[in-house]
């Protein structure tokens, strides 16, 4: 008997079908992976059996009856619980307050009882392994804990049904076998999971039953061990996709970026990049490997003129750039693709012809003296849009209305179409889905083939692994060590974690056999 | 990761400034008080309100001139050791600073004359009473993440339905319940308009204010001016003396000889901060204004909880407004808030959004009030002007200067969106 089974669900937004009869069933004890591009229907699933969504049509039921579930209150009574993709908590509060609201105890009827839930934590924390200081305000906590306390939560209310939403899209990889601990420790103590993720090796590795959803209806299901990468990749895009980044040898030309005992101090002032040295060659990929937080933000602010430098010293094809505004870098032909594409890469409420000229709008053919001059721009927008496959109803739309892929696109575009020498990709595939990786890993190489110095920064190992020619791992403001491609995730991931390049055991650096693979 | 250190330079530099500014203010009383006063010369302090009471206190006798000496002498002193050494927190060099610069300023003023320092810490105390309403009605708004700088013209209603309901009916005590209930109304009114409909939140309570102006000013003229016997004319609540508490020497007349109003504001500071902070409900309001989706998916209702929060706020803007009429003059004149709702916001902002932070703000700029007021009476010698500017420059030198980073609740002013 089923612990959980949802039967034709169907819900609407204007102008999308989120979903459409969706049907399965989740067993007791089970970690069943939901596995689906961004906007295949995965969250919004999710939320309608949290309560957030009422479903237009289908039913719920749980323990083979029937239920209605109104609201998270109705989920939360039925044994339900959600830890979401953006944590629910509240920084400002300490733990025990994040855990206890909405379902507080109370001393006398009217006061809050801070001590009983601290306790009550404490214990859950013994039970699964969930270590964490309740009196801790959670601003303080690294996203690893918090998504500790989005667990205990859940645990806290006596959820028997846990939904995980994109678990692993923050967490260092380290953080990822800890939380597939956590998840062994609860399928232990008799708990259900839905594991909901767009990444295939994760799937692989914990699912027990895969259900695979695409354009909002399931298109399949499989278990692990009867399928492999590649055919979960193509159920969920619904084409053959190209899990290798395929590229020729890299042939390096002549140094176009050249940065020297590089000091930069971070927006508070204090010190994040410490005394790096990095070189870019013509036709070479550059990765720059690192745990988030060690000075690479900092590092591609400074390059791109966004933060001034303390000292030290940035050349571009020879060219001191450092004392250079952000235009004068990017006149010279530097091409930044941002870590926040949100923030920095696009004006949202722009239409995306108005975004595609951001860099060269001020320029000869769309501005004549202070006119700007509609034509040529839309022309850029139509030509590019085409060029570069960005699915939008037209170019008048803002970016904000695009999904993340088709955003990123747009910058890409941009970015792509001028004529550049050194491209910087910060976390260039954050967020994307599989068909939007592959085509962005896609362009950045053939960038590369042309010659072009490209410097890619990127939390995620699998990607710079794939993309890079060369492999910089940088770590508390410097870059520790320079590995060539097909270098081993543990021989990196040590480097990572700040064990000296000269005390990495041999064992750590045998060379993976095969072509390098790609992971979602 | 990375440890935050502090920046040596810049603690050196806010160090030295802050030096400079105590040095600089010790000189300022040198020059200004001390060496325009002359030997001999004393300060009358007067530290009893009437007479007959149970105890009389002696009055406090200053000599003007050693006395500014010796508070010029602290100031360049703190100031001195401040650049040396650094004191910790700036809170105590902000109060040296204050405490030091008005006593000087006041023994100066009443030199040869007597003061009496009890009238002017009561009247300060009286005078906070409706800022500390308007601020507690931003405290609890707020928290629950909707601004409201409607509060001035909330106020204006509530004052004139009070004093037009205390005139009809005769009794006070249902005027003040009609002012309560016309601040909730009002406040329904903005937390209608931006919860449900999602109105920006400033152009609602803008709209407010003049919506306040507009209708009592008309009212006023229209009709209250005409029938002043019949409709504006209501008298004011008595002042009424706790039992033994309003016989303690000076705390006693400050504190416990007034009217309800300033009793129930003190309780519902008390009541304001367990609710907010040891309560359910506090810690619902204060999760509904910092990460509004987090408590939803609690299930806690976002929109009911903000409902109530603004119109039990707008409640206490009414009581605020009652104080102008009901609780002091007995009438309604136009306009009579004077800028009270918004100096209220800025006592909340410089209490950090805590109805106790908001309470001890508002009698910062209630003792500016009174101040302004006393000095008149002394003549002083600076135009009344510029005495009655006293009260809204401490408000824009504490919003500028020394609020330092307060931080508001992170959903403030956000319309919820499931």
């Amino acid at each position: 008997m089923p612990v959980l089974e949802l039967r034709g669900i169907t819900k609407s937004f204007p102008g999308v079908k989120a979903n459409q009869d969706i049907s399965l069933t989740l067993e007791k004890g089970e970690i069943h992976a939901l596995l689906g591009e961004n906007g295949a229907g995965k969250t919004t699933l999710m939320n309608i059996l949290y309560g957030l969504y009422r479903p237009d049509e289908g039913e719920i039921l749980i323990n083979d009856q029937k239920v209605d579930i109104e609201g998270p209150n109705d989920a939360i009574a039925r044994g339900i619980g959600m830890v979401h993709q953006h944590f629910m908590l509240v920084p400002v509060m300490t733990v025990t307050e994040n855990v206890m609201l909405g379902n507080e105890t109370t001393k006398s009827g009217v006061f809050l009882d801070r001590e009983k839930v601290s306790q009550r934590i404490r214990e859950i924390s013994n039970q699964y392994g969930l270590e964490v200081d309740p009196e801790a305000y959670i601003k303080d906590l690294p996203v690893g804990i918090q998504q500790r306390v989005e667990i205990i939560k859940v645990l806290y209310r006596q959820a028997d049904i846990l939904i995980l939403d994109e678990p692993t899209a923050v967490l260092t990889p380290q953080e990822v076998d800890g939380l597939f601990k956590i998840i062994h420790s609860l399928i232990d103590a008799g708990k259900s999971l839905i594991f909901i993720t767009h990444k295939l090796k994760e799937v692989l590795h914990i699912a027990d039953r895969i259900t695979v959803l695409r354009l909002g209806k399931v298109v399949g299901s499989a278990i692990p061990g009867e399928v492999d990468e590649q055919k979960l990749a193509e159920m969920m895009v619904g084409r053959e996709v190209n899990l290798v980044v395929n590229k020729k040898i890299a042939e390096p030309g002549a140094a176009v970026l050249e940065v020297k005992d590089l000091y930069v101090p971070d927006e508070r002032g204090n010190p994040s990049v410490n005394g790096l040295n990095l070189d870019v060659r013509a036709g070479e990929v550059v990765g720059v490997a690192g745990v988030q937080g060690n000075g690479q933000t900092e590092l591609v602010y400074a390059l791109t003129g966004l933060l001034p430098i303390k000292s030290g010293s940035i050349h571009l094809s020879g060219r001191d750039i450092h004392k250079c505004t952000p235009r004068q870098i990017i006149e010279q032909g530097v091409a930044h693709v941002p870590e926040d594409r949100q923030k920095h890469g696009l004006v949202l409420s722009f239409p995306l012809l108005d975004n595609m000229v951001l860099c060269t709008y001020y320029k000869p053919p769309f501005a004549k003296g202070v006119n700007m001059q509609e034509k040529p721009i839309a022309e850029n927008g139509t030509g590019l849009v085409k060029q570069f496959d960005v699915r939008t109803p037209s170019i008048f739309v803002a970016a904000s209305t695009l999904s993340g892929g088709n955003q990123q696109k747009v910058i890409v575009a941009r970015e792509f179409s001028r004529p550049i020498k050194l491209l910087i990709a910060s976390q260039p595939t954050r967020g994307l889905d599989v068909g939007s990786i592959e085509y962005i890993h896609g362009r950045i190489i053939e960038k590369r083939d042309e010659g072009t110095a490209v410097l890619v920064v990127s939390s995620e190992l699998d990607e710079i692994i794939a993309l890079s020619d060369r492999i910089a791992v940088m770590y508390r403001g410097r870059i520790v060590d320079i590995l060539p491609a097909g270098a081993t995730k543990e021989h990196l991931g040590l480097l990572m974690a700040g064990v000296k390049p000269e005390d990495i055991p041999d064992s750590a650096k045998q060379k993976s056999a095969g072509p390098v693979e790609k992971v979602f | 990761m990375m440890k935050t250190k502090k920046n040596p330079e810049m603690d050196m530099r806010t160090r030295i400034i802050w030096g400079a500014v105590l040095i600089a203010v010790g000189l300022l009383v040198l020059f200004l008080f001390a060496f325009s006063t002359e030997a001999g010369q004393m300060t009358k302090f007067g530290l009893n309100l009437s007479k007959g009471d149970a105890f009389v206190v002696p009055d406090l006798l200053l000599p003007t001139q050693p006395t500014n000496y010796l508070l010029a002498l602290i100031l360049v002193g703190v100031g001195a050791f401040q650049m040396a050494r650094g004191v910790k927190s700036t809170g105590t060099l902000v109060a040296v600073l204050a405490f030091s610069f008005v006593m000087a300023f006041l023994v100066w003023a009443a030199r040869d004359k007597s003061f009496s320092l009890v009238g002017m810490l009561s009247s300060s105390v009286v005078r906070a009473t409706p800022i500390a309403l308007a601020a507690l009605c931003g405290v609890i708004s707020e928290r629950a993440g909707v601004t409201n700088i409607g509060i001035e013209g909330t106020m204006l209603f509530a004052a004139q339905v009070s004093v037009i309901v205390g005139t009809i009916s005769g009794n006070l005590w249902v005027a003040l319940l009609a002012a309560i209930l016309t601040g909730g109304l009002v406040a329904s009114l903005h937390a209608f308009l931006v919860i449900k409909f999602k109105v920006d939140q400033i152009i609602s309570g803008t709209a407010v204010n003049i919506l306040g102006a507009g209708v009592t000013s008309f009212v006023s003229s229209r009709f209250l001016e005409k029938n002043i016997d019949a409709l504006n004319n209501s008298g004011t609540l008595p002042s009424i003396s706790i039992p033994l508490l309003s016989k303690i020497p000076v705390i006693g007349p400050v504190l416990f000889e007034n009217t309800p109003i300033v009793y129930l504001t003190i309780i519902l500071v008390a009541v304001l901060h367990i609710v907010l902070f040891y309560t359910p409900w506090g810690l619902r309001t204060r999760a509904v204004g910092e990460h509004p989706k987090a408590a939803d998916t609690l299930g806690v209702n976002v929109y009911l909880m903000r409902y109530v929060n603004v119109i039990f706020g707008g409640m206490f803007a009414g009581l605020g407004g009652a104080y102008f009429t009901i609780g002091s003059v007995g009438r309604f004149d136009e306009v009579m808030t004077a800028g009270k709702g918004f100096i209220g916001l800025a006592a909340m902002i410089f209490g950090k959004w805590t109805p106790i932070g908001a309470y001890t703000s508002s009698l910062i700029f209630g003792f500016a009030d009174s101040l302004q007021v006393k000095l008149q009476i002394l003549k002083v010698g600076i135009p009344p002007e510029f005495l009655l500017m006293a009260p809204y420059i401490v408000t824009m030198i504490v919003l500028t200067g020394v609020v330092g980073k307060a931080v508001a609740p992170a959903a403030d002013g956000a319309p919820y969106e499931k």
